[in-house]
């Protein structure tokens, strides 16, 4: 069938800068870039384009540049670029449009509005170049009350296990097979360097990653993928996945192609069959179930490890949330619209599920209200992009958030949004072992490690000047935000008031 | 190997009584029993403790007497648990090794995820039996069932064994489940006795056993004989249905991009 689909972007070369090097060729994964050796020249087919800017960035004269193709859609508001372009594919192929990584509509981002505070003259700021500031949290279940033996002044409460993270940012799920190994092992690296978790995702854990446990969440899904005791007691945490904020209420299927020999090994499924994960789990479908699951987790590891479990951000997450603590969940992690995916279909990441920022505080509040907040760490992702976002988070009551896009960006990413194709130029999101070559662990790593202590200063910061010495002074403290551009019904749900108030 | 002793070692017996007792403290006292060296533990009284098994990753015997809880034996991987009486709801929940036998009936969810071992169960199933079963190279788990099933047997199933061996039918033989092997992808459902085709998922397929099928079949029906004391030869006359995956990949084509 002849595509009616126009090309998406233009390559534009500069005919006098490049020198037919080939590195353009070379570099694309999506077979743009064509070396015609009668007319010494190298041409692009821009249909294939996907704007993932490895060429530019690699280009060693740098003649290349990419644009949004130079078609004007007649001006139409309810029938624009996109809406035409998916009506024109699922008219030539009859299927569920695919995508990758977060929704880019333009739903609000609450975090643009939200604004922190800072001490003027009343109370002294602080430097944190010269002065101590912790930036240390414990996640875990906490007791409701110490007992102290006045004797010794020893704690006599017993202390549910806890883990303790360096900074408040750990790395989201993204499992074996949808990433490649060597990005999970920048992420482990990274991780270990800085004392703070890499996730597994649901893929099972590499042997070669097994020493990272003490910096690692394993997952168990709905797949169940590479699940045995050994997986269990691996990590540090151990989290049930019941959803993602790309797609709540959304199974997965890693394609078979990306079922390569050591992806079928680590997940123990033949190679080349699709790998599905169901979109419940079929030993939970209550609070009662999930509880039961939780237990079976934390029997399995000797109570020794948090259990935790991920829902996706959603209209009823705070009563779901309560229902999670009560049936003995020690972490919660909610996974906002925003969230990021390596597959998922198109009209689930752009339509379902609700902004991480209004499930935080909904989940928060609800939380307190019923006076069970201390028994469970509150962890968010979906949409946290720089620290500033990860103090508001903490400020409406996280413990910690989770980064999966941040992290993906600082190895290269550009958000070209073809994760679920299998053929990440940035060798990423992707099976292919050419292209899984372009990222080193070691310098992955490195990039990571530079991204959060570049973050975890600039929380410091940002403390400093609220005058406060401690992350947990920050915590759930929403008096340190106030909102702009929000109506009522907005900052009475986010719990903060209008700035200048 | 050094100093090697030629005396086989006896097997310890030990003796458990669970009445009364907490999961959380029966399963700590088990982990004791295995840490202390036992290898064959019978418990009396057994009645709803859940996830009986799980973590004892030794091949030990376990002899329970009673209706231990649900998740007997999630997660389990080696021992040999034997059930006199019923089992409930998550047997060998995600089974990494061993066997699981149930003189009795079993309850929703058994066997879900199972990546290896056996499970072998007198009478009937309930929902949901083997969900989501999957195999890797040698490692191929294995559900018997002595009767029949409910509904959404083999669901999503990537890989393994199910057997259905349908004593407990009368007249017709006919199994009465409906959506089975719904989303199958892998492995193989052996069914003695009937199924109307309308209640299979559209990715299940049908055929006559091969010479393969039934040497599996036979050699599962001769272990099932042997536990529960029936006869072999009565319980191998009857046709055998085999229900296969039509396609490895059967979401491959829903997708645009």
């Amino acid at each position: 069938m002849k595509t009616y689909l126009p090309p998406r972007y233009i390559v534009r070369r500069d005919e006098d800068r490049c020198i037919q090097c080939l590195v353009c060729e070379n570099q694309c994964s999506f077979d743009v870039h064509q070396y015609d050796a009668g007319d010494d020249r190298v041409y692009a087919r821009d249909d294939r384009c996907v704007a993932c800017h490895r060429c530019v960035t690699f280009c060693p004269t740098s003649a290349l540049g990419i644009g949004e193709y130079p078609l004007d859609f007649r001006a139409n508001h309810n029938w624009r670029r996109e809406a035409i372009e998916d009506v024109l594919k699922q008219a030539e192929t009859g299927g569920v449009l695919l995508t990758g990584m977060g929704t880019d509509k333009g739903h609000r981002v609450y975090w643009d509005h939200l604004l922190l505070n800072a001490s003027q003259v009343t109370n002294p700021s602080i430097d944190p170049l010269r002065e101590p500031m912790e930036t240390v949290t414990f996640l875990g279940r906490k007791p409701g009350a110490a007992e102290i033996d006045p004797a010794t002044g020893a704690l006599k409460t017993g202390m549910p296990p806890q883990v303790r993270l360096g900074l408040p940012v750990m790395f989201s799920a993204m499992s074996y097979g949808a990433i490649s190994l060597n990005v999970q092992e920048s992420l482990a690296r990274a991780a270990t360097e800085l004392g703070t978790l890499w996730n597994t995702g649901e893929g099972g854990l590499h042997p070669k990653l097994r020493k990272y446990g003490d910096n690692t969440t394993v997952q168990v899904a709905s797949g169940r993928f590479g699940v045995d005791a050994g997986y269990l007691n691996a990590g540090r945490i151990v989290e049930i996945k019941i959803g993602q904020g790309a797609k709540p209420g959304i199974g997965g299927h890693l394609p078979g192609e990306k079922v390569v020999e050591d992806v079928s090994r680590t997940r123990m499924i033949p190679m080349g069959t699709d790998a599905l994960s169901p979109a419940p789990q079929h030993d939970i479908y209550s609070i009662e179930d999930l509880s039961q699951l939780v237990h079976a987790l934390k029997e399995a590891t000797h109570y020794t490890k948090p259990i935790s479990v991920k829902i996706a951000a959603v209209h009823n997450s705070a009563a779901i949330a309560s229902g999670m603590v009560r049936a003995g969940a020690d972490i919660i992690v909610l996974d906002g619209l925003r969230g990021a995916t390596g597959a998922a279909p198109k009209i689930i990441r752009d339509n379902v599920g609700i902004p991480i920022e209004v499930a935080l505080a909904a989940v928060d509040t609800r939380l307190r209200q019923e006076g069970i907040r201390h028994l469970a760490s509150l962890v968010v992702s979906g949409g946290i992009r720089n620290s500033g976002d990860v103090a508001k988070a903490i400020a409406l009551g996280a413990d910690a958030v989770n980064i999966g896009t941040a992290a993906l960006v600082a190895l290269g990413c550009r958000l070209c949004q073809q994760c679920h194709t299998g053929k990440c130029a940035w060798g990423i999101c992707t099976s292919d072992p050419a292209l899984t070559k372009r990222i080193n662990p070691e310098l992955g790593a490195r990039r990571l490690v530079n991204l959060l202590r570049g973050w975890d200063h600039e929380i410091q910061e940002i403390l400093g000047g609220l005058g406060v010495n401690a992350i947990e002074s920050l915590r759930g403290n929403r008096l340190h935000l106030r909102g702009l551009g929000l109506t009522d019904m907005e900052l009475d749900t986010l719990g903060v008031r209008m700035a200048g108030k | 190997m050094l100093n090697e002793t030629s005396a086989e070692p006896r097997e310890q017996t030990a003796g458990l009584n669970a009445g009364g007792m907490h999961y959380r403290q029966l399963n700590a006292t088990l982990r004791d029993m295995v840490a202390g060296g036992a290898q064959r533990i019978e418990i009396k009284d057994v009645c709803g403790q859940r996830y009986i098994g799980t973590n004892l990753c030794a091949p030990l015997a376990i002899d329970l007497h009673g209706t231990p809880g649900n998740d007997l034996g999630a997660f389990m991987s080696g021992p040999r648990i034997t059930v006199y009486g019923n089992a409930q709801d998550g047997c060998g929940n995600t089974m990494d090794d061993g066997r699981i036998v149930i003189h009795g009936h079993a309850g929703d969810v058994t066997g879900l995820s199972a990546r290896g071992g056996k499970i072998f169960i007198r009478d009937d199933a309930g929902y949901r039996a083997g969900i989501h079963m999957k195999e890797y190279g040698a490692r191929r788990p294995v559900v018997v069932i002595g009767g029949t099933a409910q509904d959404f047997l083999g669901e999503y199933m990537a890989g393994g064994v199910i057997l259905l061996l349908g004593v407990t039918l009368e007249g017709s033989r006919a199994h009465d489940c409906d959506f089975v092997g719904t989303g199958m992808h892998g492995g193989a459902i052996y069914l003695r006795g009937t199924i109307d085709h309308a209640r299979l998922g559209r990715e299940v397929g049908v055929s006559d056993p091969d010479e393969n099928d039934m040497l599996l079949i036979r050699s599962l029906v001769a272990e099932y004989a042997a536990l529960f004391g029936r006869d072999e030869a009565e319980l191998l006359q009857g046709g055998f249905v085999k229900l296969y995956p039509r396609w490895l990949r059967p979401y491959g084509n829903v997708y645009a991009y």
